[in-house]
């Protein structure tokens, strides 16, 4: 790459080379980016880190920036006693529970149901394609606040049309907001209206991206419908359905303003029974001023966001990596 | 310049007797399909009109055993309750101006960012661009307490400042301009221009800004959406009723009514209902932007 090269090169590298510094100006085109992620994503989350070392409330935060007094600080200091509660704290590892319970019953009907639907739109001959498509996309233009007020009313307990229908059937009324399951259902379906479309059109996408050439083969050797959709369709589809648990993972593990809304409070219901992780974050940081409990509850959230995308990871590697080749 | 385009073009035609062949292998569309489909457009549609039913009956009629199923004329009232609770339209200007304001600062940093990743021979371009998706991995949560402290140490509490400020450009946005640059900007292009001696920004004014418009625009539009239903940053940094933004509104008045269906549902319909007109006119390119934006392969 150095020396040993034939005469043309050089010259040739020179031209480049005027054209590389030109584009240096590319680096004043990326710097806003970096610039806004340092002062409002990276300090932000380094101070919130080292917030979960002290035991500060807004009182303390004054104190300090009106008196710049170090001593403030340091009687503040903790250490890790935030984190030695929060390992403690029954109501940090009943969110988790009540977190993973709504974001399983949500995420594993949504994304099967997503597929069936783009599976039927990415038929080519499906009359006003366009119409389902767009029409699919409606619920995700809505507020959560907004979804979370009508399913609310939807899943009333008295007068609720859900209950209203179960009545008509026969069944008895659901506690849907004082049970533990049904208000976990009745989140689940607030997220799943939201989402479905989306996922449907994401996948749909990726179906149709597909070269036609491997159904082709596959018909030839004579698979199955099932055996195409297992040995073709998803392997093809592996980096989407990566990127979807991913991001599925990151948005369900910071669920809160259903919760906030559906239970009209940071309490996550009268027993808690649908507190999630990051409301009670909010919680005890801005209800109960605890700003230094709070941070460590970030923290933990953090930590679980990070263990859960290894796994997703190692598993989709698993269920499409091998047979892809 | 066409000449080293045309090559190009007519490779992407696919043979003609491979479409013939595809032909046969699409399955026929079942009933089904169809069923299946309006089912989903009823539940994506009926909340919507649920939202109007209860607005405009009244918490009364919707309290009973059967509820009523069709709009009341109750409507108008409801409207007047919300008003009269908080300054509602005040709301919505104050929602659209820093929603658009985002928007547009949103498109003109992430092209431009998009634009030197994906094509220019920028130092240290491929580590950026994984930390860039690193980023995106990051719970937003986090920084939360702390970016509050701020605000309030700037004083921009009940300030729009706190809204826009920290939301003029995003690493989504980067990266999704970048995946549209490097796919639908012909390399050729480029070249042609430099030859012609066009500087950087020429560039990107003259021929990248026109290629991507439309992939930008849905970028504008998803970033204008985040921002109208955006709930948790805005409730907490603006407390004076002027300054709301329609979620912070639609809140206000779940929290200081003894829970009044008619008028949160109200407030919930008017919050949505310019966006449901906006989706009317772009619905389409919305839908084609995110098809576009997916991760293919």
């Amino acid at each position: 790459m150095t020396t040993a090269t034939t005469a043309t090169v050089p010259r040739r590298r020179r031209r480049l080379s005027a054209i590389a510094r030109q584009d240096r100006v590319g680096l004043f085109y990326v710097a806003p980016f970096f610039v806004h992620f340092v002062l409002f994503g990276a300090i932000p989350i380094v101070f919130t880190t080292a917030l979960a070392f002290f035991n500060a409330d807004f009182q303390t935060y004054y104190d300090f920036i009106t008196t710049h007094q170090l001593s403030v600080l340091t009687n503040a200091f903790a250490g890790l006693e935030n984190f030695r509660e929060l390992f403690k704290d029954s109501y940090f590892w009943l969110a988790l529970r009540n977190t993973f319970s709504i974001w399983l019953i949500s995420t594993v009907p949504q994304l099967v149901i997503a597929f069936g639907l783009a599976s039927l739109l990415a038929n080519a001959r499906l009359r006003a394609s366009t119409f389902w498509r767009t029409v699919l996309m409606v619920p995700n233009i809505t507020s959560v606040l907004a979804v979370a007020i009508v399913f609310q009313q939807l899943f009333g307990r008295d007068f609720g049309i859900v209950n209203v229908l179960l009545h008509y059937v026969g069944q008895k009324p659901v506690e849907w907001v004082a049970g533990t399951i049904p208000s976990h259902a009745a989140i689940a379906t607030m997220i799943n209206w939201r989402w479905l479309g989306y996922n449907s059109l994401i996948f749909l996408a990726a179906i149709l991206a597909i070269p036609k050439e491997l159904y082709e083969s596959a018909s030839l050797d004579g698979a199955s419908r099932w055996q195409t959709v297992r040995y073709v369709t998803i392997p093809q589809m592996k980096n989407t359905i990566t990127f979807m648990l991913v991001m599925g993972t990151i948005g369900g593990l910071g669920l809160f303003v259903e919760p906030l809304t559906y239970g009209g409070g940071f309490d996550g219901g009268a027993n808690s029974q649908f507190l999630t992780m990051t409301l009670y974050l909010y919680k005890q940081a801005f209800m109960n001023q605890r700003l230094g409990y709070g941070a460590a509850i970030g923290v933990g959230i953090t930590l679980v966001v990070m263990v859960i995308s290894a796994i997703n990871f190692m598993i989709t590697r698993r269920i499409a990596g091998e047979e892809s080749k | 310049m066409t000449a080293t385009l045309e090559p190009r073009t007519t490779q992407q035609v696919a043979p003609p007797n491979g479409t013939s062949k595809r032909r046969s292998l699409t399955k026929r569309v079942s009933p089904f399909t169809y069923v299946a489909l309006t089912f989903m457009t009823f539940i994506s549609v009926f909340p919507f009109y649920w939202m109007y039913v209860v607005a405009s009956n009244g918490s009364e009629e919707i309290s009973k055993i059967p509820p009523s199923l069709t709009p009341g004329g109750n409507f108008p009232h409801v409207v007047k309750t919300i008003t009269e609770a908080v300054p509602f339209w005040h709301a919505i200007f104050n929602t659209a101006a820093v929603s658009t304001v985002i928007a547009v600062s949103n498109v003109f940093f992430s092209t431009l960012a998009g634009f030197a990743l994906a094509k220019l021979r920028v130092p240290g371009k491929r580590g950026m661009l994984l930390f860039i998706i690193g980023t995106m991995m990051l719970p937003a949560q986090l920084g939360v307490i702390f970016m509050y402290m701020v605000m309030s140490w700037l004083n921009w509490i009940n300030d729009f400042k706190a809204l826009v400020v920290p939301a003029i450009v995003g690493a989504f946005g980067v990266f999704w301009m970048r995946q549209i640059i490097d796919s639908q900007l012909p390399n050729e292009l480029l070249e042609a221009a430099r030859i012609d001696g066009a500087s950087v920004f020429r560039i990107y004014r003259s021929i990248v800004v026109p290629t991507v418009m439309p992939a930008a625009f849905v970028l504008g539009l998803f970033s204008f959406l985040g921002t109208w239903n955006d709930y948790l940053w805005p409730s907490l940094v603006l407390n004076d009723p002027e300054r709301f933004t329609v979620q912070v509104a639609i809140t206000q008045l779940n929290n200081s009514y003894t829970v009044d269906y008619a008028a949160n549902m109200g407030a919930a319909l008017l919050g949505t209902t310019p966006l449901l007109l906006l989706f009317i006119f772009v619905g389409r390119r919305l839908v084609a932007g995110v098809m576009e934006g997916a991760v293919k392969g």
